[in-house]
Protein backbone atom coordinates (compact mmCIF):
# COMPACT_ATOMS: atom_id res chain seq x y z
CA UNK A 1 0.00 0.00 0.00
CA UNK A 2 2.28 2.27 0.71
CA UNK A 3 4.06 1.70 -2.43
CA UNK A 4 1.17 2.23 -4.12
CA UNK A 5 0.79 5.74 -2.44
CA UNK A 6 4.55 6.58 -3.05
CA UNK A 7 4.59 5.67 -6.57
CA UNK A 8 1.59 7.85 -6.98
CA UNK A 9 2.16 10.66 -5.08
CA UNK A 10 5.69 10.97 -7.05
CA UNK A 11 4.19 10.41 -10.82
CA UNK A 12 1.18 12.35 -10.15
CA UNK A 13 3.36 15.51 -8.21
CA UNK A 14 6.96 15.44 -7.91
CA UNK A 15 7.57 14.34 -11.83
CA UNK A 16 4.68 15.27 -13.24
CA UNK A 17 4.83 13.99 -16.73
CA UNK A 18 3.27 17.42 -18.61
CA UNK A 19 4.69 19.96 -15.97
CA UNK A 20 8.46 18.41 -14.83
CA UNK A 21 9.32 16.39 -17.57
CA UNK A 22 7.58 18.45 -19.93
CA UNK A 23 6.51 15.55 -22.09
CA UNK A 24 3.23 15.23 -24.37
CA UNK A 25 2.48 18.98 -24.46
CA UNK A 26 0.75 18.89 -27.95
CA UNK A 27 -2.46 17.32 -26.31
CA UNK A 28 -1.93 19.19 -23.64
CA UNK A 29 -1.99 22.33 -25.30
CA UNK A 30 -4.15 21.20 -28.05
CA UNK A 31 -7.04 19.59 -26.14
CA UNK A 32 -7.34 21.63 -22.70
CA UNK A 33 -10.15 24.74 -24.24
CA UNK A 34 -12.70 23.23 -22.30
CA UNK A 35 -13.06 21.17 -19.26
CA UNK A 36 -15.38 18.24 -20.53
CA UNK A 37 -12.72 17.40 -23.35
CA UNK A 38 -9.61 17.64 -21.77
CA UNK A 39 -11.25 15.14 -18.99
CA UNK A 40 -12.14 12.54 -21.68
CA UNK A 41 -8.81 13.49 -23.03
CA UNK A 42 -7.26 12.48 -19.96
CA UNK A 43 -9.50 9.30 -19.32
CA UNK A 44 -8.41 8.34 -22.89
CA UNK A 45 -4.74 8.29 -21.83
CA UNK A 46 -4.96 7.48 -18.89
CA UNK A 47 -6.33 4.16 -20.16
CA UNK A 48 -3.71 4.24 -23.79
CA UNK A 49 -0.91 4.38 -20.42
CA UNK A 50 -1.80 2.28 -18.36
CA UNK A 51 -2.45 -0.36 -20.95
CA UNK A 52 0.52 0.32 -22.88
CA UNK A 53 2.86 0.31 -19.75
CA UNK A 54 1.40 -2.87 -19.14
CA UNK A 55 1.92 -4.99 -22.26
CA UNK A 56 5.07 -3.09 -23.26
CA UNK A 57 6.53 -4.58 -19.86
CA UNK A 58 5.05 -8.03 -20.22
CA UNK A 59 6.44 -8.45 -23.55
CA UNK A 60 9.90 -6.77 -22.34
CA UNK A 61 10.28 -9.32 -19.84
CA UNK A 62 8.55 -12.34 -21.96
CA UNK A 63 9.88 -12.19 -25.15
CA UNK A 64 12.71 -9.35 -25.51
CA UNK A 65 14.44 -10.13 -22.71
CA UNK A 66 14.93 -14.18 -23.00
CA UNK A 67 15.98 -13.89 -26.75
CA UNK A 68 18.24 -10.63 -25.90
CA UNK A 69 16.51 -8.32 -28.23
CA UNK A 70 16.39 -5.67 -26.06
CA UNK A 71 17.85 -3.83 -28.94
CA UNK A 72 14.38 -3.62 -30.48
CA UNK A 73 12.25 -1.93 -27.71
CA UNK A 74 11.41 1.40 -28.72
CA UNK A 75 10.11 -0.53 -32.17
CA UNK A 76 7.90 -3.01 -30.40
CA UNK A 77 6.92 -0.59 -28.08
CA UNK A 78 5.81 1.82 -30.69
CA UNK A 79 3.93 -1.19 -32.53
CA UNK A 80 1.85 -1.91 -28.94
CA UNK A 81 1.30 1.85 -28.49
CA UNK A 82 -0.28 2.56 -32.07
CA UNK A 83 -2.26 -0.50 -32.06
CA UNK A 84 -3.90 0.21 -28.88
CA UNK A 85 -4.94 3.95 -29.68
CA UNK A 86 -6.48 2.55 -32.93
CA UNK A 87 -8.16 -0.08 -30.76
CA UNK A 88 -9.46 2.83 -28.72
CA UNK A 89 -10.34 5.13 -31.88
CA UNK A 90 -12.73 1.80 -33.15
CA UNK A 91 -13.89 1.52 -29.43
CA UNK A 92 -14.65 5.75 -28.54
CA UNK A 93 -16.14 5.91 -32.63
CA UNK A 94 -18.52 2.73 -31.81
CA UNK A 95 -19.69 3.79 -28.21
CA UNK A 96 -19.22 7.61 -27.56
CA UNK A 97 -18.95 9.38 -30.67
CA UNK A 98 -19.68 12.99 -28.76
CA UNK A 99 -16.15 11.86 -27.23
CA UNK A 100 -14.85 10.46 -30.56
CA UNK A 101 -15.70 13.73 -32.28
CA UNK A 102 -14.85 16.03 -29.47
CA UNK A 103 -11.01 14.93 -29.25
CA UNK A 104 -10.56 14.90 -33.09
CA UNK A 105 -7.04 14.51 -34.55
CA UNK A 106 -5.65 14.28 -31.06
CA UNK A 107 -6.70 10.73 -30.23
CA UNK A 108 -4.10 9.72 -32.67
CA UNK A 109 -1.68 11.97 -31.57
CA UNK A 110 -1.68 10.30 -28.32
CA UNK A 111 0.03 7.50 -30.79
CA UNK A 112 3.22 9.86 -31.42
CA UNK A 113 2.98 11.60 -28.06
CA UNK A 114 6.04 11.05 -26.47
CA UNK A 115 4.31 10.53 -22.95
CA UNK A 116 3.35 7.50 -24.06
CA UNK A 117 6.42 5.83 -25.41
CA UNK A 118 8.82 8.19 -22.70
CA UNK A 119 6.91 6.05 -19.77
CA UNK A 120 7.57 2.39 -21.32
CA UNK A 121 10.97 3.45 -21.95
CA UNK A 122 11.40 4.64 -18.88
CA UNK A 123 10.11 1.52 -16.92
CA UNK A 124 11.89 -0.51 -18.85
CA UNK A 125 15.13 1.53 -17.96
CA UNK A 126 14.30 1.83 -14.29
CA UNK A 127 14.27 -1.85 -14.38
CA UNK A 128 10.54 -2.47 -13.12
CA UNK A 129 8.50 -5.50 -13.44
CA UNK A 130 5.14 -5.85 -14.98
CA UNK A 131 3.26 -4.37 -11.67
CA UNK A 132 5.41 -1.56 -10.65
CA UNK A 133 5.46 -0.75 -15.51
CA UNK A 134 1.54 -0.65 -14.98
CA UNK A 135 1.38 1.57 -11.45
CA UNK A 136 3.88 4.15 -12.70
CA UNK A 137 2.11 4.05 -15.94
CA UNK A 138 -1.29 4.51 -14.55
CA UNK A 139 0.50 7.28 -12.15
CA UNK A 140 1.78 9.08 -14.87
CA UNK A 141 -1.21 9.45 -16.66
CA UNK A 142 -3.14 10.56 -13.91
CA UNK A 143 -0.79 13.89 -13.25
CA UNK A 144 -1.17 14.44 -17.07
CA UNK A 145 -5.17 14.14 -16.86
CA UNK A 146 -4.54 16.09 -13.06
CA UNK A 147 -2.46 18.73 -15.64
CA UNK A 148 -4.65 19.09 -18.22
CA UNK A 149 -8.18 19.45 -16.17
CA UNK A 150 -6.50 22.39 -14.51
CA UNK A 151 -4.98 23.96 -17.65
CA UNK A 152 -8.87 23.53 -19.14
CA UNK A 153 -10.50 25.40 -15.91
CA UNK A 154 -7.69 27.95 -16.12
CA UNK A 155 -8.22 28.43 -19.83
CA UNK A 156 -12.77 28.44 -19.97
CA UNK A 157 -11.77 31.15 -17.21
CA UNK A 158 -9.50 33.30 -19.06
CA UNK A 159 -11.93 32.99 -21.93
CA UNK A 160 -14.23 35.47 -20.42
CA UNK A 161 -11.31 37.81 -19.31
CA UNK A 162 -9.58 40.69 -21.15
CA UNK A 163 -6.33 39.45 -22.57
CA UNK A 164 -4.33 41.81 -24.44
CA UNK A 165 -4.68 41.51 -28.25
CA UNK A 166 -1.43 40.34 -28.72
CA UNK A 167 -1.16 37.69 -25.70
CA UNK A 168 -4.72 35.81 -27.26
CA UNK A 169 -4.82 32.32 -27.97
CA UNK A 170 -1.42 30.39 -27.54
CA UNK A 171 0.87 33.33 -26.23
CA UNK A 172 -0.94 33.07 -22.81
CA UNK A 173 -1.33 29.51 -22.92
CA UNK A 174 2.01 29.26 -22.88
CA UNK A 175 2.30 31.87 -20.65
CA UNK A 176 -0.03 29.84 -18.04
CA UNK A 177 1.70 26.62 -18.72
CA UNK A 178 4.96 28.11 -17.84
CA UNK A 179 3.69 29.03 -14.62
CA UNK A 180 1.75 26.13 -13.97
CA UNK A 181 5.06 24.29 -14.54
CA UNK A 182 6.78 27.00 -12.13
CA UNK A 183 4.33 25.90 -9.42
CA UNK A 184 4.65 22.57 -9.53
CA UNK A 185 8.35 23.32 -9.15
CA UNK A 186 7.56 23.82 -5.60
CA UNK A 187 7.03 19.85 -5.06
CA UNK A 188 10.71 19.03 -6.83
CA UNK A 189 12.73 19.45 -3.33
CA UNK A 190 10.53 16.47 -1.75
CA UNK A 191 12.28 13.88 -0.93
CA UNK A 192 10.46 10.63 0.68
CA UNK A 193 12.99 7.49 1.46
CA UNK B 1 27.15 -11.40 -39.96
CA UNK B 2 24.98 -13.00 -37.90
CA UNK B 3 22.10 -14.23 -40.52
CA UNK B 4 20.11 -15.46 -37.55
CA UNK B 5 20.40 -12.50 -35.34
CA UNK B 6 18.85 -10.47 -38.15
CA UNK B 7 15.99 -13.20 -38.87
CA UNK B 8 15.04 -13.15 -35.35
CA UNK B 9 15.13 -9.50 -34.85
CA UNK B 10 12.85 -9.12 -37.90
CA UNK B 11 10.52 -12.40 -37.24
CA UNK B 12 10.01 -10.93 -33.38
CA UNK B 13 8.90 -7.35 -35.03
CA UNK B 14 6.67 -8.55 -38.15
CA UNK B 15 4.81 -11.42 -34.93
CA UNK B 16 4.33 -8.60 -33.18
CA UNK B 17 3.30 -6.51 -36.05
CA UNK B 18 0.57 -9.62 -37.02
CA UNK B 19 -0.26 -9.92 -33.85
CA UNK B 20 -1.44 -6.37 -33.57
CA UNK B 21 -2.77 -6.44 -37.05
CA UNK B 22 -5.05 -9.06 -36.39
CA UNK B 23 -6.10 -7.94 -33.21
CA UNK B 24 -7.24 -4.73 -34.81
CA UNK B 25 -8.42 -6.28 -38.11
CA UNK B 26 -11.02 -8.56 -35.56
CA UNK B 27 -12.24 -5.16 -33.07
CA UNK B 28 -12.74 -3.10 -36.33
CA UNK B 29 -15.04 -5.72 -38.00
CA UNK B 30 -16.71 -6.45 -34.22
CA UNK B 31 -16.83 -2.59 -33.55
CA UNK B 32 -17.91 -1.26 -36.62
CA UNK B 33 -19.94 2.07 -37.04
CA UNK B 34 -22.26 2.14 -39.96
CA UNK B 35 -21.90 4.96 -41.76
CA UNK B 36 -24.49 5.94 -43.93
CA UNK B 37 -23.05 6.94 -47.70
CA UNK B 38 -25.81 9.52 -48.51
CA UNK B 39 -25.07 11.08 -45.01
CA UNK B 40 -21.91 11.55 -45.80
CA UNK B 41 -22.45 13.24 -49.49
CA UNK B 42 -25.17 15.73 -48.24
CA UNK B 43 -23.03 16.32 -45.18
CA UNK B 44 -20.07 17.51 -48.11
CA UNK B 45 -22.70 20.16 -49.30
CA UNK B 46 -23.47 22.05 -46.55
CA UNK B 47 -20.98 25.19 -45.51
CA UNK B 48 -20.33 24.27 -42.22
CA UNK B 49 -21.33 26.99 -39.99
CA UNK B 50 -23.02 24.77 -37.56
CA UNK B 51 -24.70 28.54 -36.65
CA UNK B 52 -28.34 26.41 -35.97
CA UNK B 53 -30.23 28.35 -37.97
CA UNK B 54 -31.44 25.41 -39.83
CA UNK B 55 -33.07 24.44 -36.92
CA UNK B 56 -30.67 21.38 -35.88
CA UNK B 57 -27.78 21.41 -33.59
CA UNK B 58 -25.08 21.32 -36.44
CA UNK B 59 -24.37 20.77 -39.74
CA UNK B 60 -23.78 16.99 -38.88
CA UNK B 61 -27.75 16.76 -37.16
CA UNK B 62 -28.90 18.24 -40.29
CA UNK B 63 -27.23 15.84 -42.53
CA UNK B 64 -28.02 12.99 -40.47
CA UNK B 65 -32.27 14.33 -40.30
CA UNK B 66 -31.81 14.91 -44.21
CA UNK B 67 -30.79 11.97 -44.69
CA UNK B 68 -33.64 10.24 -42.39
CA UNK B 69 -35.67 11.92 -44.48
CA UNK B 70 -36.84 14.01 -41.52
CA UNK B 71 -35.77 17.62 -42.58
CA UNK B 72 -36.79 20.11 -45.40
CA UNK B 73 -33.95 20.64 -47.99
CA UNK B 74 -34.25 24.61 -47.83
CA UNK B 75 -33.41 25.33 -43.91
CA UNK B 76 -29.70 25.94 -44.55
CA UNK B 77 -29.87 29.79 -44.46
CA UNK B 78 -26.11 30.24 -44.69
CA UNK B 79 -26.07 28.11 -47.73
CA UNK B 80 -29.27 29.57 -49.69
CA UNK B 81 -30.48 28.99 -52.83
CA UNK B 82 -27.08 27.54 -54.31
CA UNK B 83 -27.32 24.61 -51.36
CA UNK B 84 -30.58 23.95 -51.40
CA UNK B 85 -30.79 22.95 -55.31
CA UNK B 86 -27.63 21.12 -54.58
CA UNK B 87 -29.67 18.93 -51.77
CA UNK B 88 -32.72 18.79 -53.52
CA UNK B 89 -30.37 17.13 -56.58
CA UNK B 90 -29.37 14.37 -54.48
CA UNK B 91 -32.56 13.73 -52.66
CA UNK B 92 -34.28 13.47 -55.49
CA UNK B 93 -36.89 15.79 -54.02
CA UNK B 94 -38.03 19.38 -55.05
CA UNK B 95 -36.53 22.86 -53.42
CA UNK B 96 -39.74 24.41 -51.87
CA UNK B 97 -40.05 28.12 -50.81
CA UNK B 98 -36.83 29.88 -48.87
CA UNK B 99 -37.51 33.03 -47.56
CA UNK B 100 -34.39 35.23 -46.94
CA UNK B 101 -34.26 36.60 -43.30
CA UNK B 102 -32.19 38.77 -41.52
CA UNK B 103 -31.78 39.47 -38.08
CA UNK B 104 -33.03 42.97 -36.68
CA UNK B 105 -32.13 44.80 -33.14
CA UNK B 106 -34.91 45.82 -31.20
CA UNK B 107 -33.50 49.12 -29.60
CA UNK B 108 -31.88 52.33 -31.08
CA UNK B 109 -30.63 53.63 -27.83
CA UNK B 110 -26.97 54.22 -29.29
CA UNK B 111 -25.04 56.89 -27.34
CA UNK B 112 -27.04 60.23 -28.71
CA UNK B 113 -30.45 59.07 -27.82
CA UNK B 114 -29.73 57.18 -24.24
CA UNK B 115 -26.90 58.70 -22.80
CA UNK B 116 -24.90 56.77 -19.85
CA UNK B 117 -27.01 57.52 -16.41
CA UNK B 118 -23.94 55.33 -14.65
CA UNK B 119 -20.28 54.29 -15.26
CA UNK B 120 -20.01 50.43 -15.89
CA UNK B 121 -16.37 49.20 -14.78
CA UNK B 122 -16.69 45.44 -15.18
CA UNK B 123 -15.81 42.94 -17.68
CA UNK B 124 -17.42 44.45 -20.90
CA UNK B 125 -19.65 40.97 -21.96
CA UNK B 126 -23.16 41.11 -22.35
CA UNK B 127 -23.89 38.44 -20.69
CA UNK B 128 -21.88 39.52 -17.57
CA UNK B 129 -23.16 42.98 -17.51
CA UNK B 130 -26.56 41.49 -16.87
CA UNK B 131 -25.62 41.15 -13.52
CA UNK B 132 -25.18 44.89 -13.06
CA UNK B 133 -28.27 46.50 -11.78
CA UNK B 134 -28.48 49.29 -14.34
CA UNK B 135 -26.53 46.86 -16.91
CA UNK B 136 -24.50 49.44 -18.33
CA UNK B 137 -25.22 52.47 -17.35
CA UNK B 138 -27.60 53.97 -19.92
CA UNK B 139 -31.08 55.04 -18.57
CA UNK B 140 -33.10 52.01 -19.88
CA UNK B 141 -32.51 48.63 -18.24
CA UNK B 142 -33.92 46.70 -21.32
CA UNK B 143 -31.58 48.08 -24.34
CA UNK B 144 -28.91 47.44 -26.10
CA UNK B 145 -25.76 47.27 -24.23
CA UNK B 146 -23.19 47.38 -26.93
CA UNK B 147 -19.95 45.15 -25.77
CA UNK B 148 -20.71 43.55 -28.75
CA UNK B 149 -20.96 39.78 -27.59
CA UNK B 150 -23.51 39.03 -30.44
CA UNK B 151 -20.78 40.69 -32.99
CA UNK B 152 -18.95 37.81 -31.60
CA UNK B 153 -20.92 35.00 -32.50
CA UNK B 154 -22.22 35.86 -35.60
CA UNK B 155 -20.09 33.50 -38.51
CA UNK B 156 -21.00 36.14 -41.16
CA UNK B 157 -19.20 39.43 -39.49
CA UNK B 158 -22.36 41.13 -39.89
CA UNK B 159 -22.73 42.75 -36.50
CA UNK B 160 -20.95 45.83 -35.07
CA UNK B 161 -20.76 48.07 -32.35
CA UNK B 162 -21.64 51.61 -33.79
CA UNK B 163 -22.62 54.55 -31.26
CA UNK B 164 -22.52 52.24 -28.31
CA UNK B 165 -25.30 50.04 -29.59
CA UNK B 166 -25.36 46.79 -32.05
CA UNK B 167 -25.71 47.06 -35.78
CA UNK B 168 -26.94 44.58 -37.60
CA UNK B 169 -25.44 44.80 -41.72
CA UNK B 170 -28.67 43.73 -43.80
CA UNK B 171 -26.25 42.39 -46.31
CA UNK B 172 -24.25 40.27 -44.58
CA UNK B 173 -26.75 38.80 -42.16
CA UNK B 174 -28.04 35.36 -43.23
CA UNK B 175 -30.49 34.92 -40.73
CA UNK B 176 -28.88 32.07 -39.26
CA UNK B 177 -29.87 33.38 -36.04
CA UNK B 178 -26.96 32.78 -33.75
CA UNK B 179 -27.23 36.74 -32.30
CA UNK B 180 -31.24 36.07 -31.29
CA UNK B 181 -29.80 33.13 -29.09
CA UNK B 182 -26.84 35.00 -27.59
CA UNK B 183 -28.33 38.27 -26.94
CA UNK B 184 -28.93 38.32 -22.83
CA UNK B 185 -31.59 40.85 -23.34
CA UNK B 186 -33.25 39.07 -25.96
CA UNK B 187 -33.53 41.87 -28.33
CA UNK B 188 -32.80 40.68 -31.27
CA UNK B 189 -35.07 38.92 -34.21
CA UNK B 190 -35.19 37.26 -37.24
CA UNK B 191 -37.88 38.86 -39.87
CA UNK B 192 -37.92 38.59 -43.12
CA UNK B 193 -35.41 40.53 -45.23
CA UNK B 194 -38.66 42.13 -47.07
CA UNK B 195 -40.64 42.92 -43.70
CA UNK B 196 -41.91 46.59 -44.03
CA UNK B 197 -42.51 47.56 -40.40
CA UNK B 198 -39.95 47.09 -37.61
CA UNK B 199 -40.45 48.57 -34.07
CA UNK B 200 -36.54 49.72 -32.43
CA UNK B 201 -37.52 49.27 -28.78
CA UNK B 202 -38.02 46.52 -26.19
CA UNK B 203 -38.93 48.61 -23.35
CA UNK B 204 -42.35 47.78 -21.12
CA UNK B 205 -41.72 51.31 -19.63
CA UNK B 206 -44.01 54.10 -21.00
CA UNK B 207 -44.26 57.59 -21.36
CA UNK B 208 -42.26 59.84 -19.05
CA UNK B 209 -40.54 56.77 -17.86
CA UNK B 210 -39.41 56.01 -21.43
CA UNK B 211 -38.63 59.57 -22.05
CA UNK B 212 -36.20 60.09 -19.10
CA UNK B 213 -33.52 57.29 -20.30
CA UNK B 214 -34.20 57.47 -24.38
CA UNK B 215 -35.09 60.00 -27.17
CA UNK B 216 -35.75 57.04 -29.50
CA UNK B 217 -37.70 54.59 -27.15
CA UNK B 218 -41.46 53.97 -28.08
CA UNK B 219 -43.44 55.20 -25.25
CA UNK B 220 -46.62 53.03 -25.10
CA UNK B 221 -49.01 55.44 -26.99
CA UNK B 222 -50.57 52.77 -29.14
CA UNK B 223 -51.35 55.69 -31.92
CA UNK B 224 -50.00 53.01 -34.46
CA UNK B 225 -52.70 50.60 -33.32
CA UNK B 226 -55.16 52.98 -33.67
CA UNK B 227 -54.21 54.09 -36.91
CA UNK B 228 -53.04 50.80 -38.71
CA UNK B 229 -55.66 50.08 -41.40
CA UNK B 230 -55.40 46.76 -41.87
CA UNK B 231 -55.22 46.31 -38.09
CA UNK B 232 -51.85 44.38 -38.08
CA UNK B 233 -50.15 46.04 -35.00
CA UNK B 234 -51.78 45.08 -31.18
CA UNK B 235 -50.10 46.59 -28.04
CA UNK B 236 -48.62 44.60 -25.61
CA UNK B 237 -46.83 45.11 -22.47
CA UNK B 238 -46.70 49.04 -24.01
CA UNK B 239 -45.12 48.04 -27.21
CA UNK B 240 -46.15 47.38 -30.42
CA UNK B 241 -46.76 43.90 -32.07
CA UNK B 242 -46.80 43.63 -35.99
CA UNK B 243 -48.53 41.11 -37.60
CA UNK B 244 -46.36 40.92 -40.75
CA UNK B 245 -49.04 38.73 -43.01
CA UNK B 246 -51.56 41.91 -42.47
CA UNK B 247 -49.29 44.37 -42.89
CA UNK B 248 -49.21 45.95 -45.94
CA UNK B 249 -46.08 48.70 -45.54
CA UNK B 250 -48.36 51.47 -46.01
CA UNK B 251 -46.28 53.54 -43.78
CA UNK B 252 -49.34 55.04 -42.01
CA UNK B 253 -47.80 54.37 -38.40
CA UNK B 254 -44.19 54.93 -39.51
CA UNK B 255 -45.46 59.10 -40.25
CA UNK B 256 -47.05 59.04 -37.01
CA UNK B 257 -45.04 57.70 -34.41
CA UNK B 258 -44.07 60.46 -32.17
CA UNK B 259 -40.27 59.07 -30.91
CA UNK B 260 -40.29 57.13 -34.41
CA UNK B 261 -39.62 53.92 -32.35
CA UNK B 262 -41.50 52.16 -35.64
CA UNK B 263 -39.82 52.61 -38.63
CA UNK B 264 -39.59 51.13 -41.60
CA UNK B 265 -37.19 47.96 -41.76
CA UNK B 266 -33.99 49.26 -43.58
CA UNK B 267 -34.45 53.12 -42.66
CA UNK B 268 -31.43 54.73 -41.05
CA UNK B 269 -32.50 55.27 -36.92
CA UNK B 270 -33.54 58.90 -35.83
CA UNK B 271 -32.31 60.38 -32.73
Amino acid sequence: MKTVLLVLFSTILVNNVVLSRFLGLCPFLGVSKQIKTAGGMGLAVIFVITVSSALSSAIYHLLLVPFDLTYLSTLVFILIIAALVQFIEIFLKKFSKGLYKALGVFLPLITTNCAVLGVALTNVQNGLNVWMSTLTGFGTALGFAFAIVIMASIRESLDLSKVPKAFRGMPITLLTAGLMAMAFFGFSGINIG
Amino acid sequence: MDIVAIITAAATVAGVGLFVGIFLGVAGKALAVETNETEEKIRACLPSNNCGGCGFASCDAYAKELAAGNAPVNACVVGGAPVSRELAELLGTEVGESVRLVAHLKCSGDCAAAPKKAEYTGVKDCRLAMFSPSKNGKGCIFGCMGFGSCAEVCPQNAITVVNGIAHIDRELCVGCGACARMCPNSLIEVVEYDAFTVVDCSSPDKLKTVRESCSAGCIGCGVCAKLCPEKAITMEKNLPVIDRSLCSGCGACWGKCPTKAIKRFGAKAVS
